[in-house]
């Protein structure tokens, strides 16, 4: 035997998938909703977007190489899904140091804290923007007019709550809501939530990459159209319709992009849908009946701490086992 | 749709090289070293000794037991040793080893190509020709024929699949001996059915070998009861509870379930031709089509071999080990075994050897693992490869066993899928030996006290 041959168990080839390759995917899937911002909020949309992504990745690679003393793995892009991710949750006026704060938080707190990438329980960007979002609430929730015929000052949602708490007619609200900006990004809110179509348009890349499956996305977004179905259906003047919660706050950016984070999902299709089930219903409680004008974020926090717990007795379905 | 199994499952490039490659018949090599274990179940016994002068086709061990098989004589020639050998993993066993004189053939063998349609064996006397014959499992997993045949008392077999879905990348050895010995297979199927008392018969064949598909289906109208099913081509499809389950939609339970008991025997298609081989020509298992294949060797084919002869005699028949070689694996990429010892013989289970290049047949190293759950959603037997690996690598037995890990196939499909390039199988299959022994330990604890 001259010649020297590898020797390891099988499977000897493997698909060519990687970490690096999906995670480049959903930034790849990320990039719709970014053009579609720039276009609404303009050039500073690009400026707090590399600021946050700079940061993350930045504040990774410290952490793992001074703290944690181990190989960089700023290379898998999950840092720039991160930074990529809490930017999309920020208004576009927010000064820059918060932008880098938030980052800090996200990476430091959301995810080295546990060990890295794989190892969190919550999903970093939300960590940084629920930071954020109750530490500095004004510069948080302080959003520039799109442009003058445009509404301005509030999000749609907080839009509506304010004015159903005040009384007014849902006719009279309704009246002042355009759907076609709602679709197209003309709406005041942060940089990544405001353009429906785009974010569809990632969903459909990361379907088609087989980056995620349906279950997520499609349960979060169906059990708060139901949940909210319900509620307009008994009163439709006090409760906003599925539609309008649909296109409105976080709902397409959380469910598409922030709910399905790997880390912090279930395994199982079956744990799939009840976590996403339990995030629309959530969402559409915050919503209605919660302090917060949006409840994304929390909800999906709240089930991110559930994930071990559907891991450990939402099951497969086995092979030979009678259902 | 095209039937399928029922969960999981990936699709890794086919690569079937040498498809097209008509079947070689190889030259007798000079000698030949004929394991004595080639099959699921105790080794053989060998009948001969230094010395003796062996005929094609001769007994040269008695099978071990019931589930065994004979061996018998690939050449005719001297007996140089009957001693320990190296296997293509690097251990040593037991072989008989001949060196070649003439060709001489036992002369019961019917070596004319004439097709032998009627058989009026009883099914008792069918399955003792098998049994005679050393006819085994040849899509590799090698389990003694004889023994699937007979039904045990209670049960009852309604139906034989034969397996020709060959889902296993590069390998086309079933693929070649469905088209060109198609005849003969379908006279093996009949002969196998029989054997069992059933009437219908599913040969499942996967969607890329149009060529076969329809081959087989033509000739097929002319035997009763004998049904070609066109499988979508998905891995592992051929594996065996996955096969039972798309053609029939019928789930094996976890082991001790057997396939017989949803009513299913499943035989490889080269098993049928060697079937009717046996039964109809008196010719045992000496010789068996091999796919030498991979992407830098100049002449990858299918070869008609003697089982003994050096692996590394076909690799040189296919243009020689290419510069870059790295890893040669008797059978396919996702189950096969990387070979250290290229003069290990050609056995009753080898259906291919391939050839990878260093940078093919690298790992990638490992890295942590994101819980993107794929591994659950391609593992065909509804497992959860993450955590079973995570436990066997942990140690943790009891749970690992809670986990079903018996029930893996071992076929790969999980670390094949990890973006994290995971070693999953390979602590899965850690885990599985110590489980299974833990599990017979108990048994034998339990069993009474003579």
């Amino acid at each position: 035997m001259e010649k020297k041959l590898f020797v390891s168990p099988s499977p000897h080839v493997h698909g060519g998938d990687s970490t690096t390759r999906l995670m480049r995917d959903v930034v790849i899937a990320l990039l719709p909703a970014l053009a579609v911002s720039v276009w609404v909020f303009g050039l500073q949309t690009l400026v707090i977007s590399a600021v946050a992504v700079a940061s993350c990745v930045l504040f990774e690679y410290l952490i793992q190489r001074w703290l944690l003393k181990g190989a960089s793995t700023i290379g898998n892009f999950s840092a720039i899904v991160t930074g990529l991710l809490l930017a999309f949750n920020l208004p576009v006026n927010i000064p820059v140091w918060l932008v880098i704060l938030g980052s800090l938080v996200a990476i430091a707190v959301g995810k080295m804290t546990f060990g890295g990438l794989g190892k969190n329980p919550f999903n970093p960007a939300l960590v940084g923007r629920v930071f954020l979002l109750i530490s500095f609430p004004v510069q948080m929730t302080s959003f520039t007019a799109v442009r003058p015929d445009a509404m301005s000052g509030a999000t749609p949602l907080a839009f509506v709550k304010e004015a159903l708490k005040n009384g007014e007619k849902m006719e009279n609200i309704l009246a002042q809501i355009n759907y076609t900006d709602l679709l197209t990004g003309f709406k005041a809110g942060s940089l990544g939530e405001v353009a429906a179509l785009a974010l569809l348009a990632g969903f459909v890349y990361l379907l088609v990459r087989k980056v995620i499956s349906w279950h997520i996305p499609v349960t979060v977004l169906g059990s708060m159209a139901v949940l909210s179905a319900v509620l307009w259906g008994v009163d439709s003047q006090h409760y906003m319709s599925p539609l309008f919660h649909l296109l409105t706050g976080g709902a397409l950016l959380g469910a598409i992009f922030m709910a399905t984070d790997y880390v912090t999902s279930p395994m199982t299709h079956r744990g799939m849908l009840i976590y996403g089930c339990g995030i629309g219903v959530l969402t559409i409680l915050i919503r209605t009946w919660g302090a917060y004008p949006e409840g994304m974020s929390f909800a999906i926090l709240i089930m991110n701490s559930v994930v071990p717990l559907l891991n450990k007795y939402v099951k497969p379905r086995r092979f030979g086992v009678k259902k | 749709m095209l039937k399928s199994f029922p969960i999981g499952g990936v699709h890794p490039s086919e690569n079937k090289l040498s498809r097209g490659a008509a079947i070689e018949t190889f030259p007798v090599p000079e000698t030949v070293t004929i394991p004595l274990s080639q099959h699921i179940g105790a080794p053989a016994v060998a009948a001969v000794a230094k010395g003796d002068k062996v005929v094609v086709g001769q007994v040269i061990a008695t099978a071990g037991g019931f589930v065994s098989s004979n061996i018998h004589s690939s050449v005719s020639g001297t007996v140089t040793a009957v001693d320990a050998a190296v296997n293509g993993q690097g251990l040593r066993q037991p072989a008989v080893t001949i060196k070649v004189e003439g060709d001489e053939w036992d002369p019961a063998i019917d070596r004319s190509d004439k097709l032998v349609r009627e058989c009026n064996l009883e099914p008792k006397e069918i399955i003792a020709k098998i049994q005679a014959a050393g006819i085994v499992g040849m899509g590799g997993a090698t389990f003694p024929a004889h023994v699937k045949l007979s039904v045990p008392p209670g049960k009852k077999a309604e139906f034989l699949i034969i397996n020709g879905v060959e889902c296993e990348p590069y390998l086309t050895s079933d693929h070649r001996v469905m088209l060109e010995r198609g005849e003969e297979l379908l006279v093996g199927v009949t002969i196998l059915m029989k054997a069992l008392g059933v009437n219908k018969a599913f040969i499942g064949i996967e969607n890329n070998k149009p060529d076969a598909i329809a081959h087989l289906t033509s000739l097929a109208a002319a035997y009763a009861g004998v049904e070609v099913v066109p499988l979508k081509v998905q891995y592992p499809q051929g594996g065996e509870k996955q096969l039972i389950a798309a053609v029939t939609g019928r789930q094996v339970p976890s082991a001790p379930a057997l396939p017989i008991d949803v009513g299913a025997v499943v035989q490889n298609a080269s098993t049928a031709v060697a079937v009717y081989e046996a039964v109809q020509k008196n010719k045992p298992l000496i010789e068996r089509v091999v796919t030498v294949t991979g992407k830098g060797l100049a002449k990858p084919g299918n070869f008609k071999v003697r089982i003994g002869t050096p692996i590394s005699a076909l690799i040189a028949a296919a243009g020689g080990l290419p510069e870059d070689a790295g890893k040669v694996i008797n059978g396919g990429p996702m189950m096969g075994r990387a070979m250290v010892n290229l003069d290990a013989p050609v056995t009753k289970g080898s259906s291919g050897v391939l050839v990878m290049s260093g940078s093919e047949a690298c790992r990638e190293a490992a890295d942590t693992c994101i819980k993107c759950g794929k591994c659950v959603n391609v593992c065909p037997m509804g497992l959860e490869p993450y955590l079973l690996s995570k436990l066997s690598r942990k140690g943790m037995w009891e749970q690992a066993e809670k986990g079903i890990i018996t029930d893996c196939i071992e076929c790969g499909s999980c670390q094949f899928t990890c973006p994290a390039h995971l070693p999953l199988l390979d602590f899965i299959r850690l885990g599985k030996a110590k489980v299974m022994g833990i599990i017979r330990a108990r048994a034998a604890a339990a069993a009474p006290k003579k």
